[in-house]
């Protein structure tokens, strides 16, 4: 993307002759129709906080639909972001300020605003039809619970038409940027500068002279100077840049691009190209969609005629020797398992990567759940164990897949990354890594048999399990695989039952062969005591954040996040066994605790939430203080029974 | 510096193991002819590759000593799309059955036709299921009676040459397992098409439904069961060659040639390249009204889609240059801590 777009050479950084009052951070949500343009606003204002130094989370949630019905509940769309000057790992919990463009996004944001919080909102649509499209008999404006918030009334369909007027635009045209109105009022509100907002406008609706552009960056500055002028507004606020970020090169990534780049980057790392195929599944969708741009990296994008297809085709590439990736959400999953079994059986190197939603079936494909875990794990038929990760936040996305194709190319296996809908969509700082800094990932396709008494032998293993990666057109190497219990070793063909169970060792045995590739399970807090917070993937941030408030608290509370769910690392058992007791939250009926249980034998308890909507760190806290003075209870009394 | 190429034979593509399909199966004898075929169309037996679905048809690739996989069932066209994507420099073979390719597999197989992957599909139709003992198949008959419809099919059948040409395929054609020159011939043709090749062989299976095709196969009925399609030529068959195939408004009609009403030049004359309306036409002709077209019903040359889609990432490559990670980490808005 250009940064080189058309800034017209007035001042675009005004400064506010109001009072200013630096803050450590706000939470915003802006929400109104999908149609609104709330994700975009959402995704300036993230980029812009980004750009002006502040750690960001954010967490756009929209409906499944494209466009529901206008003015609808149905159809809200909101995006939330926190920047602060402190490390933040989370969107926040509770709203310091809303902006609603309508009556349906108020009545069902509002509950979410703090007592005293600010609260904006588009007064023209708070029209009699605006109200009967969002079920409303009396006007949420009207109501006595408004004298809870700071609330701000801006006519901002009138004043938008006025400000762009001079362009001579109709009516419903003019009244597309009214988005950038309300960016206007926002970016006064905080203090932002508006550069990379007018460079993403030039940019994106033409340079110069674009009528669309013009009415766009008109709005945008009318917005700010309302907020400069109405007297309701009477304070804005600073978000100093964050400190505590490492030094180094930042940008903004979205998790799905950050998957999408992670693949690059593990392609470049092995001299492999990518070949990419998957059929169009919300929330998957936008590393398709990323990926696609990158041809000139010799990247190979196949949109298949359906999930089995996809997982087919990657496959076969795998069995060429290329690097080999599909993706799903949960029902795509369900479809490519059967092939799944087969990559495993074929013991080839592939990547399936799961971007979780709300299930079961079609379920919520907009909203956020780790429910596939069990399915990842067990969901094929046969004795059919293979590897697990999962990435903890958008950016490690970038990391875990390519963690994820170095384990499939060093035991020659396909390999699982879950990531989830909250993840997916949601952004955070991204340091640059140095590209020249990426170690290699040794790939050996062999020239010669290993058998010199004979055929080449397919399923002759190294010591990690692993068999040679011989691909066709290297003579002298022809071999066929299939999904037919084979004999270990020449690959024949075999029903022979000791054979088998052989086979099925080996297979298993590969798998928890990972953990010698992988690190050690990291421990955040006491090494030891009273609490262990057992967490995995998108929660890691709202665990993180809950962990660390505890343990301001003084209670004694510790988190192991796992990125590795299958094998477990191989240090986890005896983590476990240092704390009294083991709390593990997750989005789903506790498919984790279940896992845990069965392996440790321990008592685990579970936090269970299955809504379609990430963790907030009040409700984590809440259960984390309860579970560890409990505990400090417990211990105490034991004590003094055994005196 | 001169090199001097091997002579291939067919026992160069003979794999050490053993053939697990029922005695007097039709699959030896396409085996035999893919044997006998493949030295003389020169690919070398490691860049050759046969991938397969499930199903009796399927155990194919154990017997050739290429590269091959015995993929799940109806998945080949897939697999075979993914390899062929990532090496176009191999010559693929898919090997699937009439309940591989099209019931299980069907969607895959239309898909495959229609982008136009450069390689060959081989299907054997025996109308029935083998491998699983004997249940009816989509090009089982109606009132064919199965292990799994006691009273008779019920399903219409389908086409398979029908099928290919609403998916555009660009080389569609058709032969029998006992006519092993025609057999060969067919393999030949579809492996010097460029783009993906469909054959479908009639093939008797001796367990289940025997005979199926006996009409086609056997030397004293198939001249008038069956008509020759060769490019260029009048549609004429029959022992005696005494009957042609004549088109009549937008249908065909058997016509008399002993009679002298009827010239040849009058006579539908076959044509590889014609428009898919009358590849269609000759696709309906079937027993007892007509006689079943064998041979080549379509040639035409079209872009691969290997070509299409590796096109376009030379030409990305060729635009804006290889690409750059750190270039591509950098661009955008960043900003330093």
């Amino acid at each position: 993307m250009s940064t080189e777009a058309t800034v017209p050479s007035e001042a675009t950084v005004p400064s506010s002759s109001k009072k200013i009052k630096t803050v450590s951070g706000i939470t915003v949500r802006l929400c109104g129709d999908s149609g609104d343009g709330m994700q975009l606003l959402g995704t300036q204002l993230t980029n812009t906080s980004a750009l002006a130094g502040n750690d960001i989370a954010t967490f756009p949630d929209f409906p499944a639909e494209i466009r529901a019905p206008r003015g609808t509940r149905a159809g809200v769309s909101g995006f939330q972001v926190q920047f602060a000057s402190h490390e933040v790992h989370t969107p926040g919990d509770s709203l310091d300020a809303l902006v609603a463009m309508n009556p349906a996004a108020l009545v069902t944001n509002l509950a979410d605003l703090v007592k005293g919080g600010l609260l904006i909102v588009n007064e023209d649509s708070f029209e009699d039809k605006d109200l009967k499209l969002a079920k409303l008999k009396v006007n949420p404006l009207d109501e006595p619970a408004m004298e809870n918030y700071r609330l701000v009334k801006v006519p901002m369909t009138k004043l938008t038409k006025l400000a762009v007027a001079e362009f001579g635009m109709s009516t419903k045209e003019a009244d597309r940027s009214k988005n950038f109105f309300a960016m206007g009022l926002v970016y006064w509100l905080y203090g932002r500068n508006m550069d990379a907002t007018l460079r993403f406008i030039h940019g994106k609706f033409g340079e110069g002279k674009s009528v669309v552009a013009q009415a766009n960056e008109k709005a945008l500055r009318a917005g700010w100077a309302f907020g400069e002028t109405i007297e309701a507004l009477g304070t804005s606020y600073q978000v100093d840049a964050a400190t505590v970020l490492k030094s180094g090169t930042y940008r903004n990534i979205i998790g799905n691009q950050a998957m999408a780049w992670g693949l690059l980057a593990a392609a470049q790392r092995s001299g492999k190209e990518v070949f990419y195929a998957s059929y169009p599944i919300t929330p998957a969708s936008d590393i398709l969609h990323e990926l696609c741009k990158f041809k000139n990296f010799g990247v190979c994008t196949f949109q298949a005629e359906d999930e089995i297809a996809a997982m087919c085709s990657a496959i076969g590439a795998s069995y060429g020797g290329q690097m080999a990736v599909t993706t799903s959400s949960g029902p795509g999953i369900a479809l490519k398992t059967e092939a799944m079994g087969l990559a495993l059986m074929l013991e080839l190197p592939l990547l399936v990567i799961d971007v979780q939603r709300g299930g079961p079936s079609t379920g919520l494909p907009t909203k956020t759940e780790q429910s596939d875990l069990m399915q990842v794990m067990f969901g094929r038929n046969g004795e059919a164990p293979l590897p697990v990760l999962a990435a903890q936040s958008p950016a490690d996305c970038f990391e875990i897949v390519q963690e994820a194709w170095m384990l499939a190319t060093q035991l020659m296996l396909p390999v699982i990354v879950l990531s989830d809908g909250y993840i997916a969509n949601g952004s955070e700082p991204w340091l640059i890594p140095d590209v020249s800094k990426l170690t290699p990932i040794p790939i050996v396709h062999p020239t010669e048999s290993n058998n010199p008494d004979g055929a080449f032998m397919p399923y002759k293993r190294n010591e990690l399990l692993a068999r040679p990666w011989a691909i066709p057109g290297t003579e002298g190497l022809m071999h066929r695989v299939g999904g037919l219990e084979k004999e270990d070793g020449s690959g024949n063909i075999s029903y022979d039952p000791d054979n088998h169970q052989k086979m099925v060792q080996i297979r298993a045995q590969k798998v928890a062969n990972a953990a010698k590739l992988l690190p050690p399970q990291q421990v955040i807090g006491p090494q030891s005591g009273e609490l262990l917070v057992l967490s995995w993937g998108g929660t890691y941030g709202s665990c993180l954040t809950a962990v660390q408030k505890a343990q301001e608290q003084g209670l004694s509370v510790a988190l192991a996040h796992i990125r590795h769910l299958n094998p477990f690392p191989s240090n986890l058992g005896e983590i476990i066994s240092r704390y009294h007791q083991v709390l593990i939250p997750e989005l789903n009926m506790g498919q984790l605790r279940t896992l845990i249980r069965s392996r440790y034998l321990c008592d685990a308890v579970g936090y269970n939430k299955i809504k379609g909507k990430p963790f907030t760190v009040t409700e984590l806290l809440e259960k984390i203080t309860e579970m560890a003075k409990a505990g400090n209870r417990v211990t105490q009394s034991t004590a003094s029974e055994s005196i | 510096m001169s090199t001097v190429l091997p002579v291939l034979k067919a026992e160069d593509f003979t794999s050490d193991q053993d053939i697990r399909w029922c005695p007097g199966c039709g699959d030896y004898s396409i085996l035999a002819q893919m044997k006998k075929v493949l030295p003389e169309i020169g690919v070398p037996p490691e860049k050759t590759v046969f991938i397969s679905g499930i199903g009796c048809s399927s155990r194919f690739p154990y017997y050739v000593n290429t590269y091959g996989i015995h993929s799940i069932h109806g998945r080949a066209p897939a697999v075979a799309t993914g390899l062929k994507l990532t090496r176009p420099d191999l010559s693929v073979w898919v090997i699937t059955g009439d309940g591989d390719s099209l019931s299980i597999g069907g969607n895959h197989f239309i898909h495959l036709l229609r982008r136009n992957v450069d390689l060959n599909i081989v299907m054997f139709n025996n109308r029935i299921y083998g491998l699983t003992k004997g249940q009816y198949s989509p090009t089982s008959v109606e009132g064919q009676i199965t292990k799994s419809t006691p009273m008779g099919v019920v399903d219409h059948p389908i086409n398979p040459i029908s099928l290919a040409v609403g998916a555009e395929a660009t080389f569609i054609a058709r032969s029998v397992d006992s006519n092993i020159k025609h057999l060969a011939y067919t393999l030949k043709r579809a492996a010097a098409h460029k783009g993906t090749s469909f054959v479908e062989v009639y093939q008797n299976c001796n367990v289940f439904n025997d005979g199926a095709f006996s009409y086609a196969q056997d030397k004293a009925t198939r001249d008038d069961t069956t008509i020759e399609l060769e490019h260029g030529k009048p549609m004429i068959f029959g022992k005696e060659k005494d009957r042609g195939l004549r088109l009549n408004g937008l249908s065909v009609e058997i016509v008399n040639l002993d009679d002298g009403k009827v010239k040849e030049d009058d006579l539908l004359f076959h044509d590889e390249k014609a428009t898919s309306t009358l590849v269609y036409m000759l696709s309906r002709l079937r027993r007892p009204d007509f006689p079943e077209p064998i041979g080549v019903f379509r040639d035409v040359l079209t872009e691969t889609f290997e070509e299409a889609v590796l096109g376009q990432i030379h030409q990305s490559i060729e635009q804006r240059g290889r690409g750059n990670l750190q270039k591509l980490f950098n661009s955008g808005e960043t900003w330093k801590v």
